[in-house]
Formats: C-alpha cells, structure tokens, sequence
C-alpha cells in the first residue's frame, strides 16, 4: 500500500519578465489502488502539477511538499522518482531520435528493475505488452515516438506503464487525440495496470468520455492553479454540463 | 629517409584553407620540416575476394590538387598502393584496409587508390589506427555504372595526426557514397572531395566525428558539380566534448553555369556537449545556374536537448546513460549506414569511451 501525498505545493516558471506563480498550494492525497480525476481549464496548470512531481527542470518548487510513502520526492532526481515508483504519461511524449523504441524500453526496465531482463522473457514480454495496446510490433524498431501520430504516442506510453509497473501514475491528458477505439484499448490497459500493481492514479484530463471506461473514485477540480472543489464521480457529470465559469469566476 | 626539398609554398595560416588548422601542431607534415620515412602502412586485412586486387605500383595522379600536402606527397611518392576492383565484380562482404606500422617521430607519406570497373560493386573499410603521423593522398576512381561505398575509420590514438585528402572522380551513372568517421588523433584534417565527370553520377559523403578534450577534427568537403544532371549530398554529424576540443565543417559546393540539372544538398549537425568546446560550420555554395533541381544546406549548432533527457530520465534512466543515449541516437542515423554491424558497435563503444573520458 503506497501513498502519494502533495501538500501546499506551489511552483513558479522562469519567464523573460521574471518568475511566475502556476500552482498556488496544491493538496492532495493518493492512495494505491484509488484513481483521482482532475479537470480543470485550459491553463489551469494540471500539465504543471505532473511535470513538476516528475521533476522537468523547467518548473521551481517554491513551496510544500511531495512524498511518497514518506520520501522526499522533490529531493530525488527525475530518474530516483521513476525508480520510487513514480510514471508520468506525458500530454506531448518526446521524440527522442536515433534511438530505438526496443532499445529504450530494455534501458528503462534495466533501470527500473536493477538487471537486465532476461532477453527470452523480455522479447515475449514487450510483444505482449504491443499486442495489448494493439501497436504493430514494428514500433519496436522504429525510434522513441519520431513520427508517431498522436494516438500512438499515447498507446506508447500506456505500454511503458504496463511493462515498467509503477505504483503511481500520472496520465496528462492521455485520452486527447484518441480515436473511440483508441480509447477503449488504452482504458483497458490502464485497468489492467490497476488491477495486476494496484495502481493509483491521477487523471488529467477534458472529457468525461474516458471516466466511462476508467472510473474514478474522485474527481477534483482545478483552477487557477489550485483544487477548487472535490467530490465523486457525478462532478464530472456536472462539470461537462455546466462548464468551469462556476470556479474561475471566483 | 630523407628531408624534403623546401620548394613548396608553405601555409602561413591565413589562406582560406588553412585558417582553421592549428599549423604547429602538424609536426612539420606542412612546411617540409617533417623526417619521412618509407612505412607503406597501408594493407589488407584479410585475403582478397575473387574480382579484387591489391599491389603497389607507379601511377600518375587522377586529378590535380591545390593542396600543400597533397603537392609534397606527390613531389616525395610516385609508389601507390592500388586496390582495383574487376569491371562486373559485384563484392557482397567489405574488404577491409588496415594499418600495419605507425610511429611519431617521422612521418609517412602515402598514395593510394581505390578503382572500380564498369558496373563494379563494392564496399571499402579503411581503418586508420595507432599511433602515426601520416599524410595520405587517396584517390578513387569510379567508372560508369560502379557503386562504391568507401568507410574511412579514423580510430586513431591521442598524438596521431592525419592530414589527407580522399577525392572521388565519379563517372556516368556512377554512385559513390562515402562514410567518414572520426573519433581519435590529435589533429585530424581531411578533404572529402568529389568531381562529376558525366552526367547520372551521384555522391553522398556521410560522415561523423566526436572531438573530445583539446582535439582538432577538420573535415572540408569540395564537391564540383562541373557536369549535367548530377546529384549530391552531404550530411556530416558532429558532438563535442571538453576543453579547447574544437571541430571544422567546411562544406564548398560548386555548381558551375554547365551543370544544369543537379541537384545537391548539404547539412551539418553540431551537438556541443559541454562548455570551452568549439564548433565551426561553413556551408559554402556557389551557383552559376539557375536550371538546377535543387540546392540547399543547413547547418546547426545545438546543446543536450533537455526534454529528451526527461523523457528518458522519467522511466528511472540515469542522467549518465541518457546523454549515452541521445548522444548514440545523435550519431546513429550516419552510422548504421556503413551496414557492418561490428564496425558499428565499435564505434558506438569508443563514441562512449570518449564521452565518458570527457565527463560530459
Ligand atoms: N515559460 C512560461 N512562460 C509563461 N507562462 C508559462 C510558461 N510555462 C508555462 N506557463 C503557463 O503556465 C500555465 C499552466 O500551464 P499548464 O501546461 O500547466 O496548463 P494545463 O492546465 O495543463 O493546460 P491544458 O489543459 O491546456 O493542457 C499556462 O498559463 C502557461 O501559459
Ligand atoms: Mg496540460
């Protein structure tokens, strides 16, 4: 049983005009096993929570914490929080070129892992873990996320979490850019990587449509920086209805 | 042994060509004031493929050079080591080239040759190693309908210095591709060159090189489009690592008022890798006709690009062995190309080596 705790977290960006304010105190607590939505506006600054629990160097913490399971997140560095446990589905994956997507992956689970995978193993396991997201195997060779559709970027980072099995996971907007098939596979993967690690995980996302599929058990909504309000699964419902004006009028 | 006669003109450093080059530091390989010694370092690596021949033998230049070096080569060497591929031969397997003999305290003067036949095919890996000061005069000749992809390996240790010029005399329907990598020496200098001298030849010079802490690599293309419809292009990959480590791209290309039809385009990538290092890109094209296909270049100096670096990092990769990564990525596009997977895997293993050496 894992806890991701975020208490009082605020982060600033470096800008040609000086330092600025994204998030304004952030709480929040995740426990394995839970899913947590957020939604909020365009801006809000949901991409800057998951950034900076994963530690882009881009973002300052200026203030709070995050611990997982009582460690110091912020003081590890962004390979240290992988290895804690930590995975971030990024909202735009990186093209990483000349650098193939089997090679990557082997790396990744060597890191994470603390040997090599055994290459018998390691083969059938990476071309189950394609098979279950529906990605042609060829992806395998070809390199990490240089001229993927938006679809397969995301399809590829579902996989990764299926095969790197962390406790925590941050889906930024994983479910934008997804076809209604799409969907659907890359839902069941997420389900699956709760139901085989007791997965927490924390939503980011727009739509309804991918709750339907992967069912929160709170939904949170964020504005200007912050939670604005918490509640169960109906204040998607209710948010999709009546849009944001409600908390960013505040 | 002899010292050579001092009728040359002697680079001062301010000529064009020699701007970059850091001239006390040739060992006297410039202004004659090198010892020459007979090494003929120069061999195959193993036996020859039915349809190849190696031997040494008097010949006479293929084509003129305004070169210094090259000119007191020529003025010392009339012997070539002469590797003739049979007209028709198609040879599947690289024949390799290797250095025998290397030493510092006196310099090789070398001539070689690389011909093809009418509609030969081959693959040459030259690898130059140790320890050595040489100067090499390298001339290919490819007769209509041949295709050549020649690899020069420039493993050197830490005191060699290499200054050469390899030039490409490319004949109708001709296509001459070349892979030049280098990655050791203390001083690396060398002239990729390429003339067309009928129409529907093609030449592609691909290279690397990976300058660490206080090394000169300079590699200066001159590619003559002096015929119709001909096609080049260049694209030379570069990092560099380390203290005064200092890297020279020089990319001429000359389409002449006859050349109607050609097309070329050249690029140079630079990924500097840590601070105090230098990098100089100059593409360099000159244009007397506007029926052409096309003709472009581009260069561009850039540093680790940090989101690939928190990509990799984000799935428990080290900060160490993500910059191996992007740095092999980086290098990969060009490399794979020389289609030897040993070779490859050799030289992404010294590539981490020099990385490493350099602590970047
Ligand atoms: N370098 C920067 N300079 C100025 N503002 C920045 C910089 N980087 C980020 N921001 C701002 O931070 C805010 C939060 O961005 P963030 O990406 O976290 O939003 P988001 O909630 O994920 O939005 P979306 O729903 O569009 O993905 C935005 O207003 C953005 O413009
Ligand atoms: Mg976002």
């Amino acid at each position: 049983m894992s806890v991701l705790e975020i208490r009082g977290l605020q982060v600033s960006v470096n800008t040609e005009n000086g330092s600025v304010e994204i998030l304004k105190g952030v709480d929040l607590t995740i426990k394995s096993g839970e899913t947590h939505a957020i939604m909020g506006p365009n801006g809000s600054g949901k991409s800057t929570l998951a950034y900076s629990i994963a530690g882009h160097p881009k973002y300052t913490i200026t203030g709070g914490s995050v611990t997982l399971d009582g460690a110091d997140v912020l003081d590890m560095t962004v390979d240290e929080r992988a290895k804690a446990g930590l995975f971030l589905a990024m909202q735009y994956p990186v093209e990483v070129p000349g650098v193939s997507v089997s090679n990557f992956l082997r790396t990744a689970a060597t890191a994470l892992r603390g040997e090599a995978p055994k290459l018998r193993t390691w083969v059938a396991e990476v071309k189950g873990a394609m098979e279950a997201l529906n990605m042609d195997p060829a992806f395998a060779t070809r390199n990490v996320n240089e001229g993927f559709s938006g679809g397969e970027k995301k399809r590829h980072e579902i996989m990764q979490l299926e095969l790197l099995k962390p406790k925590m996971a941050i889906l930024d907007e994983t479910d934008s850019g997804l076809d209604v098939d799409a969907l659907r596979i890359v839902s069941e993967g997420v389900n699956r990587a709760k139901a085989n690690n007791d997965l927490g995980v924390l939503l980011i996302t727009h739509y309804t449509r991918i709750l339907k599929y992967i069912k929160p058990d709170f939904v949170h909504v964020f504005a200007n920086g912050k939670i604005v309000e918490e509640g169960g699964p109906d204040l998607a419902d209710k948010l999709e209805a009546n849009g944001y004006a409600d908390y960013v009028s505040k | 042994m002899s010292v050579l006669a001092t009728n040359y003109l002697t680079p001062t450093g301010r000529e064009e060509a020699w701007r970059f080059t850091p001239l006390k530091r040739l060992r006297g390989l410039h202004d004659g004031s090198a010892v020459v010694a007979e090494r003929n370092s120069l061999v195959t690596k193993a036996g020859l493929p039915k349809g190849a021949s190696f031997t040494r033998e008097t010949l006479a230049p293929l084509a003129a050079s305004d070169d210094v070096i090259i000119e007191r080569i020529r003025g010392e060497v009339s012997d070539v080591a002469h590797l003739s591929i049979d007209a028709n031969a198609e040879i599947k397997d690289p024949i390799f080239l290797t250095r025998s003999a290397g030493a510092l305290d006196s310099a090789e003067f070398s001539r070689v040759r690389i011909s093809l036949g009418t509609h030969a095919v081959a693959t040459v890996i030259v690898e130059n190693i140790g320890d050595t000061l040489l100067a090499e005069d390298l001339e290919i000749a490819l007769a209509a309908g041949s295709t050549l992809t020649f690899v020069s390996l420039q493993e050197f240790d830490s005191k060699s210095v290499y200054t050469a010029r390899h030039h490409a005399v490319v004949d109708k329907d001709a296509t001459f591709k070349s892979i030049t990598v280098t990655v050791g020496g203390d001083v690396v200098r060398i002239l990729p060159t390429v003339e067309f001298t009928a129409p529907g030849a093609s030449a592609e010079l691909l290279g690397v090189y990976f300058a660490t802490t206080g090394q000169f690599f300079e590699h200066r293309m001159h590619v003559d489009h002096a015929v119709p419809n001909a096609k080049s292009r260049v694209n030379f990959k570069g990092a560099l690592a380390g203290r005064d480590a200092h890297t020279v791209w020089i990319g001429d290309v000359l389409i002449r008022a006859v050349a109607e039809g050609t097309d070329t385009y050249e690029l140079n990538r630079n990924l500097l890798l840590t601070d105090g290092a230098r990098a100089d890109s100059v593409p360099n094209l000159e244009i007397e006709t506007g029926e052409i296909v096309g003709a472009g270049h581009a260069s561009t100096t850039g540093r680790f690009d940090d989101e690939q670096l928190f990509y990799l990092m984000s799935r428990g990769i080290t900060l160490e062995n993500a910059r191996r990564l992007v740095v092999r990525g980086f290098f990969n596009e060009i490399i794979t190309e020389i289609g030897n997977e040993e070779v490859q895997e050799r030289l992404m293993v010294r590539i981490d080596g020099e990385l490493e050496r350099a602590g970047a």
